[in-house]
């Protein structure tokens, strides 16, 4: 309704310009778009697409793993599943996702851009982004990897008879389609910021994503040459990772977990962005901390590439050095700590408003504390000897990669859907997929940190010496199954929305941020002239907003009330 | 717009729709380029990072395999790469002042550089390639390896050239892909393409990466060609 | 094109042909300095001694081409900035080394397993010099 006034009021100045979306329906209007906000709804499409095949590659094998001897798959094609989920989900799913689809969307839109700094790189990266996912499905066609998403040598470089190097050079293209994302933001939250947007005014999602971008322009080419090492490894027989000419396969492992721990954060900071923005505007307060918080996230980043070797604990990598990665990643839990910490005061007072996003934020939070802290039983070196290659790692990262970036990333979707589509969803069920999801997810991943502990290890398709494990495997296949559905009930009600849902005008949440002062969808050009930015970031008024709540409350009250008594006329 | 006017040059024309000026967009440019760099840094990282592990491991024979490369050609081309890494830097000068003769002039030598550069590294890789000395499962070591080179093991010497034609080979991939760009770059400048004579930095950009491409090897001659015992 | 010219230095720093050609001259000398290093003989036996002045001879080479060819000397405190993170980051995939230099310290005082012989050698090489070989 607003939308309208502002639109009636803007009226004289700008003539009404088409939606990004209105603007050209033809298939090439969105292939060849330089349009971040059309890349944005490519990427969308297409990591969707592939975080469904790796569910249905996650679902075979909680299905395998309810019975003891695992009746389903033979070994050999139960190692082949792990691997393809493992690849999939991450090379294909949780490293671009977030960055790619509402970074693509939103940064430009958060700091007054009319687009990224360089669209046709961004294309670029879409387009390298599905030749290499292509090239691992035609090696998943032709037979598939069985070296687990890790690629160890000396098993990836000489052993394995399996599709190993077409993957690789599938993640090798992926990994530029991701330095491409990265590298556009960096020039972009630095050089195309709108009048007046300073630094200190930059939403915390801007941040994360700067963080994020650091990190990959300065980790992913070192993975992206190592893995190119281990295809020429296997197709030449050079020998840097090959004990038979004296080469070392732990530099394998040092390489690999130079990018791979990096990665983590390269998942999870978007994420974190996101909780920030929703805790913010869903509790009508600004951010508490702001500056530890987008310090924290350069705190991450910094810190995050010296904590590689808690990996490697088991892997002959001296132990001296197992001492100082050990305390190191005890140190790089302090800035994600640091978030948790602020986002929770940002709620304390504040006017909380339960819609469907803001359920994600508090699932997030719920979940990513027990991943975070499970994470550093694992760099306590004793327990990690003990731990290592259990379930229990399984849990950990699922609590941080699921239960982190999975459920920001579904909680900045909801956020911003209406500014994506210009369409509400219906709330309620947006609360109950949340809601099915939290329960699934703990009831999938919860046994497994009992599993790890008790000695199962992962990556095993049977466990038939260890029957009493069973008790556990099962509960988290019921789980998995609950968590499937809870994932596939958005998209049933996001996909309804589009054609019937409500239209949401600019500012359906009453949040703050130039995203909410732009048409719903966009214009192609974001504005239509550059905004002038002249107040601080998350600009609430606490008092006011408290209100403005009380009144929304008590008109509430006074409606269920009536609605009781005319009730209680019928009976 | 105003100041555009006031300096007496409109370059507006030339500004994409997402940038605000000329200014903005040619610093984004630039900046971009660089990070980009940082990210072959991190790419080469990687490869001088195993360098230096195995040759800690194995200075003496790398002492000894070292010897079978032939630093004279190696010198030439080191020579060679500066004289181009000079020619770019001066065709971007010429850019700045919008001399098109000179840009396709020191762009020319470039390129001759260039080529003369893959020339000699075709002559010393096919040497080896007819010694046997070459990746594989094939690896000959003995027949025909300077003198002192031969008493190092075979694995070791395939090692040591696992790292070599790695790091050589990527460098000599980075520079067929410069010869390349800047065969583009001159056909634009040939061309008269606006967008390169009225705008310095496209040429910039070229030349930023040829210099990545001298500096990389800048370090690949000193670390292979010249060991120390 | 007078005038242009002028204005254009105005905005991009042209620099003096002068300046190229002498920093291609001291590049020239810094590599016949690094081959001729290479020959002295005395020099040989010192190969610490000598990878350090190898090094630090390229260092200088790699420092004049993006101060001066890259124009990094007079470009933005952005520019400058992405330059020293990309070099600076570049040695902190050296950070691994802490690895490889202490795994020679184990097996510890008190510690009843065998030292096993592994893929990678665990005794540090640089003592041994040139026994090994034969
Ligand atoms: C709070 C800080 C964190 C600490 C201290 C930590 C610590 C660890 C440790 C020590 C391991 C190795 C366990 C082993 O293999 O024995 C591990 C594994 C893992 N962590 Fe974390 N972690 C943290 C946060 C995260 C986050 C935020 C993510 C992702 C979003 C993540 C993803 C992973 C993954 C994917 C693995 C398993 C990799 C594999 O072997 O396949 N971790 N973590
Ligand atoms: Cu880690």
């Amino acid at each position: 309704m607003s939308a309208v006034d502002i639109r009636t009021e803007e009226a004289p100045r700008h003539a009404p310009q088409p939606s990004y979306l209105q603007n050209g329906h033809t298939i090439k209007s969105w292939l060849l778009t330089g349009d971040h906000k059309r890349i944005a709804i490519l990427y969308l499409i297409s990591t969707g697409f592939f975080f469904f095949l790796g569910s249905i590659a996650a679902g075979a094998i909680r299905w395998q793993l309810t019975s003891p001897r695992g009746e389903l798959m033979t070994l050999e094609v139960y190692n082949k599943m792990f691997s393809a989920h493992g690849v999939i989900m991450v090379f294909m799913f949780l490293v671009p996702t977030i960055p790619a689809v509402l970074g693509n969307f939103l940064v430009p839109i958060m700091i007054g851009a009319r687009d990224l700094a360089f669209p046709r790189l961004n294309l670029a990266s879409w387009y390298m982004y599905m030749v290499g996912g292509v090239l691992i499905l035609v090696a998943m066609a032709m037979g598939g990897v069985d070296t687990g998403w890790t690629f160890y040598t000396p098993y990836s470089s000489i052993y394995s008879s399996s599709q190993v190097s077409l993957t690789l050079v599938g993640a090798f293209i992926v990994g530029f389609s991701s330095i491409f994302t990265g590298l556009n933001f960096i020039v972009t939250i630095h050089k195309m910021r709108a009048p007046g947007m300073t630094w200190d005014r930059l939403p915390l999602y801007i941040w994360s994503h700067y963080a994020t971008s650091i990190i990959i322009i300065l980790a992913t080419p070192v993975v992206a040459i190592t893995l190119l090492c281990v295809v020429l490894e296997r197709a030449f027989r050079i020998g840097i990772f090959s004990p038979e000419l004296g080469g070392d396969p732990v530099l394998f492992q040092h390489l690999f977990w130079f990018y791979s721990h990096p990665a983590v954060y390269i998942m999870v900071l978007p994420g974190m962005g996101i909780i920030s923005e929703l805790m913010s505007a869903f509790s009508r307060k600004p951010v508490f901390g702001y500056k530890f918080i987008a310090g924290s996230s350069l705190a991450i980043a910094a810190i995050g590439f010296l904590v590689w070797g808690h990996h490697m604990f088991v892997s002959s990598q001296s132990m001296y050095q197992g001492l100082v990665f050990s305390l190191l990643s005890f140190v790089v839990a302090v800035p994600s700590a640091i978030k948790v910490f602020n986002w929770t005061a940002t709620m304390w007072k504040g006017s909380v408003r339960l819609q469907t996003p803001m359920i994600y934020a508090l699932c997030f939070m719920g979940l990513f504390v027990v991943g975070g802290l499970t994470g550093l039983y694992l760099s306590t070196l004793a327990t990690d000897v003990h731990l290592t290659a259990t379930y229990f790692v399984v849990a950990h990262f699922h609590y941080v990669m699921v239960g982190g970036t999975i459920l920001a990333y579904l909680g900045g979707l909801h956020f911003w859907w209406p500014k994506m589509t210009g369409r509400m969803y219906p709330d309620s069920w947006g609360k109950l997929s949340a809601i099915i999801i939290f329960v699934g997810f703990n009831l999938t991943f919860f046994p497994q940190f009992i599993l790890g502990f008790l000695g199962m290890p992962r990556r095993y398709a049977t466990y038939a010496l260890a029957p009493q494990f069973q008790f556990y495997h099962i509960l988290s296949t019921a789980g998995a199954t609950v968590l499937g559905i809870g994932f596939l009930i958005p998209l049933f009600y996001l996909s309804w929305s589009l054609k019937h849902g409500p239209k949401a005008g600019k500012n359906p949440w009453g949040a703050k941020g130039l995203e909410w002062t732009v048409d719903s969808p966009p214009i192609t050009t974001n504005f239509y002239e550059t905004p002038i930015v002249d107040r601080p970031v998350y600009d609430y008024d606490p008092e006011e907003e408290e209100r403005q709540f009380q009144i929304e409350l008590d008109a509430e009250r006074e409606m269920r009330e009536k609605l009781a008594a005319t009730r209680g006329g019928q009976d | 717009m105003a100041t555009e006017a006031a300096h007496g040059h409109d370059q507006q024309w030339l500004v994409h729709h997402q940038y605000e000026d000329y200014e903005q967009q040619s610093e984004s440019y630039i900046v971009g380029m660089w990070a980009f760099l940082v990210t072959e840094i991190m790419f080469f990282g990687a490869l001088f990072l195993a360098y230096v592990l195995y040759r800690w491991q194995y200075q003496p024979e790398f002492y000894l395999i070292h010897k079978d490369l032939d630093w004279v050609m190696g010198g030439i081309n080191t020579t060679v790469l500066l004289f181009s890494s000079l020619a770019v830097a001066l065709a971007v000068r010429c850019a700045m002042l919008q001399d098109r003769k000179g840009v396709l002039g020191w762009l020319t030598v470039t390129q001759l550089c260039a080529a003369g550069f893959l020339v000699i590294k075709y002559f010393e890789w096919s040497h080896k390639y007819h010694k046997g000395v070459w990746l594989g499962e094939g690896f000959k070591w003995g027949e025909g390896v300077t003198k002192y080179a031969q008493d190092v093991s075979a694995n070791t010497a395939q090692l040591f050239y696992s790292l070599y034609y790695c790091m050589t080979g990527l460098h000599g991939f980075h520079v067929v892909i410069g010869i390349i760009v800047i065969g583009i770059l001159m056909r634009m400048w040939f061309k008269n393409n606006p967008l390169v004579t009225k705008d310095y930095v496209p040429t910039e950009l070229v030349g930023l990466y040829w210099h990545f491409v001298d500096l990389v090897w800048i370090f690949l001659y000193p670390l292979f060609y010249l060991m120390p015992r | 094109m007078a005038s242009d010219s002028t204005h254009l230095s105005h905005n991009h720093h042209v620099q003096p042909v002068g300046m190229y050609m002498k920093v291609f001259g001291a590049l020239v000398v810094l590599m016949v300095a690094t081959i001729a290093v290479a020959q002295v003989e005395a020099l040989k036996e010192y190969s610490l001694l000598n990878n350090f002045i190898a090094m630090g001879i390229a260092v200088t080479k790699a420092t004049l081409v993006v101060l001066f060819f890259m124009g990094v000397k007079f470009s933005s405190a952005l520019t400058k900035i992405f330059v020293l993170l990309g070099f600076s980051w570049f040695f902190m995939l050296f950070f691994m080394f802490c690895d490889y230099f202490t795994r020679s310290w184990e097996p510890v005082p008190g510690w009843t397993g065998t030292s096993q012989e592994t893929a990678m050698p665990r005794e540090n090489r640089w003592s041994e010099g040139f026994d090994r070989l034969k």
